[in-house]
């Protein structure tokens, strides 16, 4: 089925995406730092990836997606966290990350069916608002639920969860196999990059799917898709679930990653940005989506280390906030990729075509 | 029943500032479908702009009474929010207006950010006092306490309302906007100039947003770099619950909203037995929406648009 040259673009590949994390903690002054940047890079390929099924395939406007990363950060949390261990059952505690895994994508997927079900009547920006507001109330809640019982701990947060353990290995301490030590931040590469190969696979496998393709004739016309005999309501539902659960995995694992959560990274920003990611990739084809979260989540951070010395040679001097500065240039290259590229940096063939025929249509 | 009649008022006045930046909102959407995320920012720099002026002209030993520094604040805020709304279409939304309906979402998300940081490089993070140059009388209204502020909030903005009605209904522009909003391209052909008219949207919607801006900063005695984003919210939600791109909508969802949000903040407490406070008056906001838009989908007083195949 596949070429030799797909095969050994493939291998290449899988041995550059081995290397990296040393290729970065050798190669760099501060490389630890970039590593915790790159493993944040994959957990936003699984977000965008999973907002991509709600946006990009079935063409469902979501503003509020990262309430089900919220969730799934949190239901983490709590079973992996001292925070509730008094009062939960102790077999629900420190589950395997599998079934933690799993856990986490059940929940997330049940609110994404919470939030699709009121909804599935509302089309286009009245759908965008009311996901929003879901979003926000999603985040009210987690920021204020200390009281009169204490669930979330409010705006403080989470604090002290547990690190992932694997078959008796902990992922919170170094570990010392042939010779080379594996910190945390590159046990977390590999974890992280794993899963997000999977999240890869189940989007590659659904898109060719018949739910796939049912997604796609929604987004076109969801009439036309209904009279072929899809169940639009289901379908949908699907697909609020499926792009919610991805959310809720990612979310699992930021929450380990991270060691402590707090309403404040799952703000309304947050949402937007995953949906830059989609849109400025290119709407509903994978590697373009990769692409766009790999960009948006990387940019600033290179920003953030060349903007000083940048300032120095232009200016001779700090001039201005080197925050503010470097926001400023994202938000510009935001609005020049998005008017000089309007369908995405790498857009599905299909749509580049159909692109193609507006320029037509528009020169006729 | 005082206290009722005084979380009315005070629901009234906000909701009146939210009607106004929801009318900028709807008036953009009405045309060109477009929710323009960046219309919060221009609230925010029109604030910004007055209050700098009335420190400027305070500092250099004017002395005014305080509403006519305000007015003159005003004066210098409302061009640059006219000259920035119609900059920002013209760059950021017309060369997309072709493309599809997401790639003008993001650069008004990208120009809301820029604004957004722009606005820190010259006024910083901090909070930023309104001057205290206005009276503080304070009235009583059967047994409700209002000030000179608020009536003169709840007064311009009808004021401003009605003129806006006005513009629309009665005037030929009005009338290229109505045409331009139901048809763009049947409307270029009967001679309406799409790209003016356009344009004026914006110019009309931004000086609207300055003021409303001035009226949040006054009213909360403050403004901030970021107040931008959780008012323009607000006020989005407002235009969607009374039905998007409805001028009357925006005005009615406005005022509920502003209404809603005072009265929840208000008894959400004493209703739930203190389970969820007066923090959760945002909640309520977004729950109300959420009721609303499941029975009625397209606001309030929306048109039902028949499914375009």
């Amino acid at each position: 089925m596949q070429s030799k040259k797909q095969i050994i673009a493939f291998a290449a590949l899988a041995v550059v995406l081995a290397i990296l994390p040393w290729a970065i903690t050798g190669g760099f002054e501060n490389g630890k730092s970039w590593l915790r940047a790159v493993d944040f890079a994959l957990l936003y390929i699984m977000l965008a990836l999973g907002l991509n099924i709600v946006v990009g395939f079935a063409g469902l406007l979501d503003l509020g997606y990262i309430a089900f990363y919220a969730v799934g950060a949190y239901s983490f949390a709590l079973l992996n966290s001292p925070h509730l261990a008094h009062v939960l059952p102790a077999w629900l505690m420190n589950p395997p990350l599998l079934v933690m895994l799993l856990i986490a994508a059940c929940v997330a997927g049940v609110f994404g069916v919470l939030l699709g079900t009121p909804t599935l009547k509302l089309r286009g920006d009245y759908l965008a608002i009311v996901t929003l507001g879901f979003g926000e109330i999603i985040r009210i809640f987690l920021n204020n639920l200390d009281r009169p019982v204490n669930i979330t701990n409010g705006p403080q947060g989470i604090n002290n969860i547990a690190k992932v353990n694997i078959a008796g290995y902990d992922l919170g301490r170094p570990i010392e196999w042939f010779g080379i030590v594996f910190d945390t931040v590159h046990l977390y590469y590999y974890l992280i990059l794993a899963f997000c190969c999977l999240i890869i696979f189940v989007t590659l496998r659904l898109q060719r799917s018949r739910i796939g393709r049912a997604w796609v004739a929604i987004r076109e016309d969801e009439i036309a898709a209904n009279a072929m005999g899809i169940n639009t309501r289901n379908v949908k539902l699907l697909a609020f679930a499926m792009g919610a659960s991805f959310g809720g995995v990612s979310g699992a694992l930021f929450a380990s990653f991270q060691g402590f959560v707090s309403p404040e990274s799952f703000v309304l920003m947050e949402s937007i940005m995953v949906l830059c990611m989609v849109v400025l990739g290119g709407m509903g084809h994978i590697p373009g989506v990769i692409l766009g979260a790999i960009l948006v989540s990387i940019t600033p951070e290179i920003l953030r280390d060349v903007i000083n010395p940048l300032q120095s040679a232009v200016f001779g001097k700090r001039l201005f906030d080197p925050e503010n500065l470097r926001m400023l240039i994202f938000g510009l290259a935001m609005i020049t990729i998005m008017l000089l590229r309007p369908e995405g940096l790498w857009p599905s063939k299909r749509r580049a075509r159909e692109f193609h025929e507006h320029d037509e249509e528009a020169k006729a | 029943m005082d206290i009722f009649l005084q979380q009315i008022i005070n629901g009234l006045v906000v909701g009146s500032i939210y009607a106004l930046i929801a009318l900028g909102y709807t008036m953009v959407y009405g045309i060109m479908q477009l929710i323009n995320f960046a219309h919060g920012e221009i609230v925010m720099i029109g604030a910004m702009v007055t209050i700098t002026c009335i420190n400027l002209l305070i500092g250099a030993g004017v002395n005014l009474p305080g509403p006519l520094l305000l007015l003159a604040g005003l004066l210098m805020a409302i061009p640059i929010s006219m000259l920035l709304g119609f900059t920002i279409e013209r760059v950021a939304y017309r060369p997309l207006r072709r493309a599809p309906r997401l790639a003008p979402l993001i650069t008004a998300i990208g120009v809301s950010i820029v604004l957004q940081q722009v606005a820190m490089l010259i006024w910083g993070r901090n909070y930023r006092p309104f001057p205290q140059i206005l009276p503080t009388t304070v009235h009583d209204f059967f047994g409700a306490a209002v000030t000179d502020l608020q009536i003169a909030i709840v007064i311009l903005s009808l004021v401003l309302m009605a003129g806006l009605f006005w513009l629309i209904e009665k005037t030929r522009l009005g009338r290229a906007m109505r045409a331009t909003a139901q048809n763009p391209e049947v409307a270029g052909l009967m001679g309406v100039n799409i790209n003016t008219v356009i344009s004026m949207t914006f110019i009309i919607g931004s000086s609207l947003g300055a003021v409303a801006g001035v009226m949040v900063a006054a009213n909360y005695d403050q403004a901030h770099a970021y107040m931008g984003f959780m008012i323009g919210l607000k006020a989005f939600t407002a235009a969607v619950l009374g039905g998007i791109g409805n001028i009357g909508g925006a005005v009615v969802g406005g005022l509920l909203l502003g209404i809603i949000e005072s009265l929840g903040s208000g008894y959400l407490g004493d209703l739930t037995g203190g389970f969820l406070g007066s923090h959760y008056k945002d909640i309520f906001a977004f729950v109300v929406l959420i009721g609303v838009l499941v029975f009625r989908p397209s606001g309030l007083l929306g048109e039902r648009v028949a499914e375009r195949a």
